[in-house]
């Protein structure tokens, strides 16, 4: 067997400690505290590990990355390594003063979500009153300390219909690139998932407005959009691949091909604390599990787009077939995908109901 | 955005990173969420996209360099940056 081809890009989940709470958050359920987090040197090791292995990339995520105070110092270090370092945050804890030492470190782009352009509707789905104030502010500093901005907004059926003003807000805040990203249902998306699921409707509206402004704003601003797995008749790649392109670290030093993969029971996780990084991309049990087209069923074996779209998610396959290693019911040639389509619709036809926030339990 | 003509001097916008990239051997240019392998040819005229040169200056360079036809070259990069341009990796 030969070795894997290397990752491009490194996801360091510095913490799951963040001050908002988002409904639909990735992050597991079961979160780690700030106690078992990974102290500096560790990240500091694990980012030379992913630099030799062949990641060009890395992304600073969490939970919120800006509460881990050693930021400036790992940033300093990616750029040390000639890593793309890349901070994905909410924007809301970052001053003029840490900005400036966080470009005056290297960091090379700034990711800011935000939740709604409407602030009272932003501020129920984040959780936190006065947060969206901070993010544009804070989307402003970006720009002015020179650094490139992306907007990610995370759309879903409270907020769909205002895409047109999230595209506005985007060329209003100078942002080069707009991510305009479908809530993923798995973790604490799941939880509330009829209270989030975007009408066909909405859905073929914002495709269309999506189209229009890519064509209108060419060169200007760059809108990365993918329809929902729900609505679409084939599975996106997910992470590019199981073990083919992403390789995530956790909090807690955990590495996972997906920053869902924990709740795939029976998976064994090795951690950066026990092994060589390597090594683990390359022959750990988790990353081998799912990786190529060995491990797929006689459905996906057979069909032509099996090195395309790598049989979509396995998480969402999990949460949908029961069964994690089934084709991703995502695909309109799964048996459970006219289940899903109606299930998408039977929800988002639902009342909105409450949201279940992301908190520590 | 204008298009780009003879006489534009691209330039690599400030969230575009151009680097060897020894695991695979071959020049990448990095972006957010965006990793472009580029062929030696892609790589030499990006390295060349300074902000001072002109496209015209650049395509007269690579033309001497590899020995090729001068307008064919100029095509070529033309197509090239464009592209870049207007997946925002370029300022043209
Ligand atoms: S999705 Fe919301 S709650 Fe989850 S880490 Fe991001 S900002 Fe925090
Ligand atoms: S059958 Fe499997 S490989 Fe084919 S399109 Fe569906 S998910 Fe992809």
């Amino acid at each position: 067997m030969t070795a894997p081809a290397p990752p491009l890009a490194l996801l360091a989940e510095l913490t799951h400690r963040c001050p908002l709470a988002c409904p639909y958050c990735s992050n597991p359920v079961e979160m780690v505290r700030a106690a078992g987090e990974l102290p500096t040197d560790a990240w500091m090791r694990v980012m030379t590990e992913a630099a030799a292995l062949g990641c060009l990339q890395v992304h600073f995520s969490g939970g919120e990355p800006t509460v881990r105070k050693d930021l400036e110092g790992l940033v300093a270090h990616a750029a040390a390594l000639g890593l793309y370092s890349n901070l994905i945050t909410s924007g809301v804890l970052v001053d003029a003063g840490r900005l400036a030492a966080l470009a005056a470190a290297g960091l090379d782009h700034v990711q800011v979500s935000i939740q709604d352009t409407e602030t009272s509707s932003a501020e129920i789905i984040g959780g936190l009153k006065g947060a969206q104030a901070k993010k544009l502010a804070f989307c402003r500093a970006v720009r002015a300390a020179g650094l490139p901005l992306t907007l990610n907004a995370v759309v879903h059926r409270r907020n769909l219909d205002r895409l047109g003003e999230m595209i506005a807000l985007a060329l209003d805040l100078d942002a080069a690139r707009l991510e305009v990203a479908h809530v993923q249902y798995y973790g604490w998306a799941l939880k509330n998932r009829a209270a989030l699921m975007p009408t066909r409707g909405q859905l073929d509206t914002a495709t269309r407005l999506v189209e229009a402004a890519r064509a209108e704003l060419k060169g200007r601003l760059v809108i990365d959009y993918v329809i929902p797995d729900y609505y679409a008749s084939r599975p996106k790649p997910c992470m590019g691949g199981w073990g083919r392109r992403f390789i995530t670290v956790n909090p807690a030093g955990k590495v996972l091909p997906c920053h869902a993969a924990e709740s795939i029971p029976g998976l064994g996780f090795d951690r950066v604390t026990d092994r060589p990084l390597a090594e683990i991309w390359e022959t750990g049990a988790a990353f081998e599990r799912y990786r190529g087209t060995g491990w797929m069923p006689p459905l996906c074996q057979g069909c032509e787009h099996k090195q395309r779209d790598w049989g979509g998610c396995r998480c969402q396959a999990l949460a949908l077939a029961g069964d994690a290693g089934a084709t991703d019911p995502a695909c309109n040639r799964s048996p459970h995908h006219a289940a899903l389509v109606a299930l998408a619709g039977r929800e988002a036809a639902a009342d909105d109901a409450a949201f279940t926030y992301r908190r520590f339990s | 955005m204008p298009a780009l003509t003879a006489d534009s001097r691209p330039a690599l916008p400030r969230h575009a990173k151009l680097r060897f990239d020894t695991a695979r051997d071959g020049w990448v240019l990095l972006g957010p969420e965006r990793v472009l392998m580029l062929d030696e040819i892609a790589a030499a005229v990006l390295r060349r996209c300074d902000g001072q040169a002109t496209l015209s200056a650049i395509a007269g360079a690579l033309a001497e360099e590899y020995r090729a036809d001068p307008a064919e070259v100029t095509a070529d990069v033309t197509a090239l940056l464009q592209d870049l341009a207007d997946r925002g990796m370029l300022l043209p």
